[in-house]
């Protein structure tokens, strides 16, 4: 089979250079026979790739330790689940999952975009192959997930342990198909670009992509968070590691693209910074990968250094200049329709929120590469966790929630103060009765205090925009509460999508704030022993150590320690946090012990316990217990947010045919009004 | 009953061979109040030291919240030392740490002397001075003056649009007449389509 996987590579990257070869070439303009080539050799790049993923697959599956990449992530007894997930598990095998996923989007691509943006998609082939060739290269001539051992162990290495987990199998799939759905938007730019098709066009056709591409990312993060939490065990969700710094850069650019594409396409403006926004976005996904994969900065969540690095260094620069260079040619052609005409209106609160939106990518970015820079220019090695990162970011964090509220209150064009007064009254009200409570309440940690003011405010914006438009329903079609509602979120699915994608940020900043008021300790509990802590919230939690007890499972020996929770002394159940040891079919240790957490999560906190190890090999268990305020919101936070962006990008619901009159309608009521409220 | 295979029986008697022989029985039952022994200890990762009043210390903790493991895992030393169980550097700066407190250091001695010993790499985040200081003001700075600029741009327009006199936009033709009531039920029908 790796003759077959290796066969296909090779065909793969001749099929890609074809078609980015021909496409760029322009011969393919009056001669159908070599445009249709140009798709073609996208799909049959697509059908090689696939032929490769099945020859790993089936190495993986059939235990073929000859193959390199097959030794060393998986062995004989790991669960079936981990064997299919070992395939993106290593550098190799998840070059080639990057790559096959790619060509699977540039088909979609081709297939799916309607025809009136056909003269754009023989550029897009180009572009996406162009960027699969390069994945490819990289597989053939430095991580070849095909490699063959001189000799066949007799069991495989197995997976890393904090890669055996079920959120493992889903979080790096959905990461990358966010990574690498982020090329076709780019292919598209860069489509418009060449074709000088520089109308809203290109930006029509993208939308989905767009919106799949940040859902894909958001999924990513959110589960990478819940993945960090539950298998790291340290407490926490969020350390600002490079990889994770890495994988929000692209979320930030692609949210505010989101939001200033709006503008383009109402307004006519911001066509440059638009190009430049999704040229930026791609450019990070590389970079992004470049940091996981190049091992230049030091993560836990990287995998090894090597020269794949150098590859994706190079891939970085090129495209870079290339891409800017030709939006540089472009410039003169994408000149705003009309200009920002006030401070005070809802495209001024757009660009200000891409401003920060920006401005937190460039923050993360600097802390990120700060060491390398310091270095450079000084000599001396410093770390920048998270003190550096929460003391630059959360200001402006803060900033850009406040923001999440008025962007969408704002009226377009210009706002007059009546219409500040109208929309803003009674959200500014939620936001300091709101402030005023948590304050009275001996809530003290500012940033939370701030936090959660300002989600109060956020609420209050939406609430108020639903309601509103639920009673202009019920007083046009006379309709009851719950069918305006969903009648009039089905009927602006992207507008109200967007404020239950609003929900969903505030509801993580909520989240947030509570990790300010985190309680840790650490005690050492013979069988019998208890401890007491004080929760946040106020009750006190008795943690009683019932013992340590050791089995074996499939593909590791597991030491359970085991505890009693009581709640103000009213018992709440058991609880167990685990040390294991895995090892091959052969009872080897394969790695290090790993330490499986014990949760329980409520909505105010979650007690969150740590097996440390045990005192001289006795049942004398020593304990990290952790209580973490409001972390369910989290992942509650997360699922508003994505089911928020669903409902966005659901079809029809879109612009009805009567949209641009009413549009028309409005221009004209603002003149006649002397602007609009 | 289940069956063994010999493999199995072969590598289960390995393993147990492995194990010294007084740590293969467990003496006692879990939740009894009698510290047993574990049947694999080693399983059970590394041995550990009772925990200290000092281990979990809150002006220790916030201390060592501060300083930066060696090990390569990113993490503070309190996390790194109650969180990755098989680190060798975290307990010994903690030791350090604990060893200085206990010599009557104040926090910010205490980092200044892991600074002095490891370089600026052992704190988590580096001093707001010379260089450093372009990490941290950087971003906020560059953020206020595109924000700055944004707005004195916008402003300077709108001076020189209102000097040539120009009309604020450019309708086509005059717009309709309505009263004020019907424009305000037209813009809250409005409101409720427009995206």
């Amino acid at each position: 089979m790796t003759l077959l996987g290796q066969f296909a590579l090779w065909v793969a990257l001749l099929l890609a250079v074809w078609s980015a070869t021909v496409a760029f070439s322009g011969r393919w303009q009056g001669r159908e026979e070599l445009r249709r080539s140009i798709s073609g050799a996208v799909y049959g790049t697509f059908a090689a790739l696939a032929v490769a993923a099945l020859a790993l697959w089936k190495g993986l599956v059939t235990h073929d330790f000859n193959i390199e990449y097959v030794a060393a992530y998986t062995s004989r007894n790991l669960p079936s689940g981990y064997i299919v997930s070992a395939l993106w598990a290593g550098q190799k095998g998840s070059l080639l999952f990057w790559a096959l996923v790619l060509s699977l989007f540039a088909s979609l691509a081709q297939v799916l975009t309607p025809r009136r943006y056909a003269a754009l998609l023989p550029y897009v082939a180009g572009v996406t192959s162009a960027v699969t060739a390069f994945f490819v290269c990289t597989m053939i001539f430095a991580a070849n997930p095909f490699e063959r051992l001189p000799f066949t162990p007799a069991d495989g290495r197995g997976l890393n342990p904090q890669l055996q987990n079920p959120g493992m199998m889903i979080h790096p799939p959905m990461l990358y198909l966010g990574y690498i759905s982020i090329t076709i938007p780019f292919a598209f730019a860069v489509a418009a670009l060449l074709s000088r098709s520089l109308d809203t066009g290109w930006i029509h056709a993208i939308r989905k992509w767009t919106l799949v591409s940040w859902l894909f990312l958001s999924i990513g993060i959110t589960l990478g968070m819940w993945w960090a939490y539950v298998e790291l065990g340290w407490g926490g969700y969020w350390a600002w590691d490079p990889v994770e710094n890495a994988s929000l850069l692209p979320w930030l650019t692609m949210t505010a693209f989101l939001h200033s594409v709006m503008i383009q396409e109402k307004r006519g403006m911001l066509k440059r910074w638009n190009l430049g926004l999704i040229i930026g976005t791609f450019l990070l996904s590389i970079f992004g990968t470049f940091i996981t994969r190049s091992g230049v900065i030091a993560s836990v969540h990287s995998f090894t250094q090597s020269n794949v690095g150098y590859f994706f260094l190079g891939f970085l620069a090129v495209s870079g200049v290339l891409a800017f260079t030709l939006l540089y040619t472009r410039w003169p052609s994408l000149r705003a329709e009309v200009q920002l005409e006030s401070m005070l209106s809802r495209e001024a609160a757009f660009l200000f929120n891409n401003l920060l939106l920006v401005g937190v990518a460039f923050s993360v970015l600097w802390g990120t590469l700060f060491p390398i820079l310091s270095e450079l220019v000084r000599g001396s090695k410093i770390t920048v966790g998270p003190p550096f990162f929460n003391r630059v970011n959360i200001p402006i964090g803060l900033l850009l929630l406040a923001l999440t509220g008025v962007g969408p209150l704002i009226a377009w064009r210009k706002a007059s103060t009546a219409n500040l007064r109208r929309q803003f009254t009674a959200p500014v009200t939620t936001g300091l009765v709101t402030l005023v409570g948590l304050l009275a309440s001996g809530m003290r940690d500012f940033y939370a205090i701030m936090a959660l003011a300002l989600a109060g405010f956020v609420a209050g914006t939406i609430v108020q925009e639903f309601w509103r438009g639920v009673r202009a329903r019920r007083r046009m079609h006379g309709e009851s509460v719950p069918l305006a509602f969903s009648r009039l979120v089905a009927r602006n699915r992207r507008r109200y999508g967007g404020y239950l994608v609003h929900v969903g940020v505030l509801i993580y900043f909520v989240a947030f704030s509570g990790m300010a008021f985190k309680r840790e300790m650490e005690a050492t509990l013979k069988p019998g022993q208890s401890v007491r802590m004080q929760s946040p919230f106020g009750h006190t939690y008795t943690l009683t150590h019932m013992g340590v007890s050791q089995f074996e499972a499939l593909n590791r020996i597991v030491s359970a320690a085991t505890v009693s929770v009581a709640k103000d002394g009213k018992p709440e159940g058991l609880m167990t946090s685990e040390k294991r040891q895995h090892v091959d079919s052969f009872k080897r240790p394969t790695f290090e012990p790993s330490t499986e957490v014990g949760i329980r999560s409520g909505l105010q906190e979650d007690l969150y316990i740590t097996y440390a190890g045990s005192v001289n090999g006795t049942e004398e268990a020593v304990y990290r217990f952790t209580i973490n305020p409001l972390v369910w919101w989290l992942w509650f936070g997360g699922f508003v947010l994505v089911f928020g962006g669903v409902v966005t990008m659901w079809p029809g619901g879109g612009p009805t045919v009567a949209a641009p009159r009413r549009a028309v309608a409005g221009y004209e009521v603002a003149l006649v009004g002397g602007g609009p409220e | 009953m289940s069956s063994l295979g010999r493999r199995d029986f072969l590598g289960r008697l390995g393993a147990l061979a492995a194990v010294p022989a007084g740590l293969q029985v467990q003496d006692s039952l879990a939740g009894r109040g009698d510290v047993g022994t574990l049947r694999d200890p080693y399983a059970a990762g590394r041995p550990r030291d009772v925990t200290r009043i000092e281990d979990y210390d809150e002006r220790i903790k916030a201390i060592e919240h501060r300083l930066a493991c060696n090990c390569g895992c990113t993490l503070d030393v309190f996390t790194c030392r109650t969180t990755d169980f098989t680190c060798t550097y975290s307990p010994k700066l903690h030791r350090e740490v604990v060893a200085m407190d206990k010599a009557g250091k104040s926090a910010q001695e205490i980092l200044d002397a892991f600074v002095a010993e490891y370089g600026e790499k052992a704190l988590m985040a580096p001093r707001p001075e010379g260089f450093n200081l372009w990490g941290y003001l950087l971003p906020g700075s560059l953020i206020l003056a595109a924000g700055a600029g944004l707005f004195a741009f916008v402003s300077r327009r709108r001076v020189a649009v209102a000097a040539a006199g120009a009309p604020d936009a450019a309708p086509s033709g005059a717009g309709p007449t309505a009263t004020p009531e019907e424009l305000e039920r037209l813009r809250q029908a409005l409101a409720e389509v427009e995206d």
